[in-house]
């Protein structure tokens, strides 16, 4: 049997609504977070907030609205959750290496000194 | 090499491709079943010729332990972050670089150690020297680094250590 959001009993609406809410609510501090923070390396932090707990508000109610309204488990949204875990660490740390790459070349005081001995010599000469 | 193991290579994937199937599909009938069977007994051939090395998962209640830590953690750190992005009068100022010298040398230990310090906002793994054991990071609040320290080393290390080495 198929139902319409307006049919959602009571208890499920407000589940819904409340990690729907949540959801939105993080990820938003986490965009207010790429706008407030100062240098590259610290804003990096801020979008994990919604890739994380935000994401996972918003796949919760998913999960409950559409398990409700088809009356039986609506479960795929698990593997969006999965994919996000595994594919962010790796476009995070690929901008922050890029990033780190960059400042070392250009021989940047605040991050840490290189690793490879071609590079700490470019940086002794300059 | 057993007779399981030269039909099926790598089990585990096969499993966990054929339930992705599943849920992609939204369904488990009989042909959806047969579809996705076929589909990651294929894809796990394909990984079979890239011959990884082979991954030892030694204790299955440490893995649920682990699970739980970092579930923990992610709420406690995404509390912390959204209080230093809200509240702080000069957000990211405290924020830096540390090494950590690690005594993992276990690359799929490594991989999952990078996964949850990328996933738990506030902190980020930048770099890993293999020869040395140093790991790069970079932390929003780094205060008291031998915090940090601790957390990477006895919370996750020493259980990453004891499922995969």
């Amino acid at each position: 049997m198929m139902m319409n959001a307006p049919d959602l009993p009571g208890w499920a609406a407000l589940a819904v609504s409340f990690f729907l809410m949540a959801g939105a609510i993080i990820t938003f501090i986490g965009s207010v977070g790429l706008w407030r923070l100062e240098s590259f390396y610290a804003r990096v932090h801020a979008p994990t907030l919604g890739a994380t707990l935000g994401t996972g508000g918003v796949l919760i109610a998913s999960m409950i609205c559409f398990s409700v309204l088809q009356t039986r488990p609506v479960l795929h949204e698990v593997l969006i959750a999965v994919f996000l875990t595994v594919t962010t660490p790796v476009t995070l740390m690929l901008l922050a290496r890029a990033a780190l790459h960059r400042d070392r070349v250009e021989a940047s005081p605040d991050v840490p000194g290189p690793r490879l001995p071609w590079e700490r010599k470019r940086r002794q000469r300059q | 090499m057993s007779l399981l193991g030269r039909i099926f290579p790598y089990p585990r994937l096969f499993v966990a491709l054929l339930a992705m199937w599943l849920l992609l599909n939204r369904s488990a009938s009989p042909g959806q079943i047969i579809l996705g069977a076929i589909i990651a007994y294929v894809a796990s051939w394909t990984m079979a010729a890239f011959q990884p090395p082979p991954v030892r998962v030694r204790r299955p209640l440490a893995v649920l332990k682990l699970g739980w830590r970092v579930l923990a953690d992610i709420f406690r750190s995404n509390y912390a972050v959204a209080r230093i992005i809200l509240f702080s009068r000069n957000p990211g100022f405290t924020s830096g670089f540390m090494t950590i010298p690690l005594e993992m040398k276990d690359q799929y230990g490594l991989a999952t150690l990078s996964i949850i310090l990328a996933a738990t906002p506030g902190t980020l793994w930048i770099d890993y020297d293999p020869a040395k054991g140093d790991l790069l990071l970079h932390v929003l609040d780094l205060v008291d680094e031998s915090h940090w320290t601790e957390l990477v080393k006895h919370r996750y290390e020493t259980l990453l250590m004891e499922i995969f080495e």
